[in-house]
């Protein structure tokens, strides 16, 4: 079917993509701030995070913006998902992957010899994507585990009860923040990619394609 | 046809974003389309620098927001508070009250079980309990003050419970007192009233909504683990409510009042969200 991949090989992403991605951004770096406060008031572990990095100043603020924000994580996620997969971008982009590309590309990774291809993810990128998508997913899980124990006490069981919650939802943020650390070092080697998601440009598309976006 | 149109290969790079545009050549130029790239590298890598510098500013002000904190009248703390007021809309809509909270087993009882106020132990106020009398007001047809041992000819329930924290930690304990709707009832309060109020010895005072005040498991605790509330778990009266966080279970009560204006609370009225259901 030809509008299934209507996505695919087009550096630029949609619009919604765009605006997504940087709205959860900012909702991201919200939450783990106002987290790191939250995890302060008792660690898990044997340290706390600076002030500099909390948000919110004291437990109740660093609560109330935790609580603020994730409505805008949620909204923001559930729209992105909902374009991205009633347009087939997320399909297009992100699902076809099968584990002989995870292969092949993990050796050309580990030999560093991965290419990068605007518009076409490698089998590695679809994977990396893919598990932050799945970390996501397991936050707003934990985090309702953790907010409403009772309500929803049979989620918090099935995490392995309060306490054991408090240390996936810990974890997961600590699994994001590495996404994250490789997600932005992969922008810095490759800065144009920074283009395709910020103001979506399509010269390069013109540049592999010629007959696409209406030229001639 | 593979003819770059040069309108489109240098203007939309050059213009918008960089301000070298005048020094760039203005003669349409016929390159092939592999060298094209090359020739923008410089441009491309002032746009993403740009980028990158923008969003430098936008963490810039995130750093700013780090400053809000519930305590200010910034615009940014009334958006917040405004927040924790929807949130308690939310919280009272989840807000089950058939949904009984988990319950534990005996050997499961968190020993010692944790002191926790916003004092210091030492300074746990000394309360003596021949003269005790907690005091009812507002919206209650039946005014009279009652004594501990009117307290303990009620019907009692007794429940092993966990104890959530707001600052993270948890533990289970075993309470048992007067179911607090039971009282209500017994003083003829106005069942449909919005909050249930309470003062308490220490100056810690606290509201909850009426479902919550209903709640079978809601009870106005006067034993721990079989024996009376000793003074650090909130002799001789403690509300024990585990559909709530920790600090809504406040010790020591003097005074239940059912009205219809909110109450607030100690750290409620600092800026910890009211509802604070589990």
């Amino acid at each position: 079917m030809q509008r299934e991949n209507r996505w695919s090989g087009r550096t630029a992403h949609p619009g919604v993509i765009r605006v997504t991605h940087w709205i959860n951004v900012f909702a991201m770096v919200c939450m783990v701030m106002s987290g790191m406060g939250i995890y302060n008031a008792h660690p898990i572990l044997p340290f706390r995070f600076p002030e500099a990095v909390t948000l919110g100043g004291w437990l109740g603020g660093s609560t109330v913006w935790h609580f603020a924000v994730m409505w805008l994580l949620i909204g923001n996620g559930l729209a992105y998902l909902l374009f991205g997969s009633a347009s087939g971008y997320l399909r297009a982009r992100l699902l076809k992957v099968g584990p002989r590309d995870v292969l092949r590309d993990l050796r050309q990774a580990l030999a560093f010899r991965l290419q990068h291809q605007s518009g076409d993810y490698n089998a590695i990128q679809k994977l990396m994507y893919l598990g932050a998508l799945l970390l996501g997913v397991l936050m707003v899980a934990s985090g309702l585990a953790l907010w409403k124990p009772v309500q929803f006490h049979w989620l918090t069981t099935l995490f392995g009860g309060f306490a054991t919650t408090r240390v996936v939802h810990f974890a997961g943020m600590a699994g994001l923040l590495g996404f994250v650390f490789i997600h932005v070092a992969m922008v810095a080697i490759v800065p144009r990619t920074l283009l395709s998601m910020s103001v979506g440009t399509s010269i390069f598309d013109k540049k592999k394609e010629p007959g696409r976006d209406g030229q001639a | 046809m593979d003819k770059p149109d040069p309108k489109r290969d240098h203007k939309p790079a050059s213009e918008p974003f960089s301000g070298s545009a005048g020094k760039q050549p203005s003669q349409p130029r016929r390159t092939p389309p592999g060298i094209v790239m090359k020739d923008h590298r410089r441009q491309l890598e002032n746009v993403s620098r740009r980028l990158f510098f923008r969003q430098g500013l936008s963490l810039g002000a995130l750093t700013m927001l780090t400053g809000c904190n519930l305590q200010d009248d910034t615009a940014v703390d009334r958006a917040l508070w405004a927040m924790s007021r929807w949130n308690d809309r939310v919280q009272a809509f989840l807000f089950d009250p058939h949904r009984l909270a988990p319950t534990f087993r005996l050997d499961d009882i968190t020993d010692p079980f944790p002191f926790n106020a916003f004092y210091a132990e030492d300074s746990v106020p000394d309360i003596d309990l021949s003269d005790y009398r907690l005091t009812v007001s507002g919206r209650v047809d039946n005014k009279a003050a009652w004594r501990l041992e009117d307290l303990r000819r009620l019907p009692q329930a007794a429940q092993i419970t966990q104890h959530i924290c707001i600052e993270g930690w948890s533990a289970i304990g075993q309470w048992s007192g007067v179911p607090l709707g039971l009282f209500l009832q017994r003083i003829g309060a106005d069942l449909t009233a919005n909050y249930v109020g309470f003062k308490c010895a220490d100056r810690y005072y606290s509201s909850i909504d009426m479902p919550s005040a209903l709640h079978p498991q809601t009870i106005l605790a006067l034993d721990f683990r079989n024996d009376p509330l000793p003074l650090k778990y909130g002799s001789p009266v403690k509300l024990r409510i585990p559909t709530k966080l920790g600090f809504k279970n406040p010790k020591h009560i003097v005074e239940i009042f059912v009205t219809n204006d909110y109450p607030g609370g100690y750290w409620e009225d600092q800026g910890y969200n009211w509802f604070s259901g589990l």
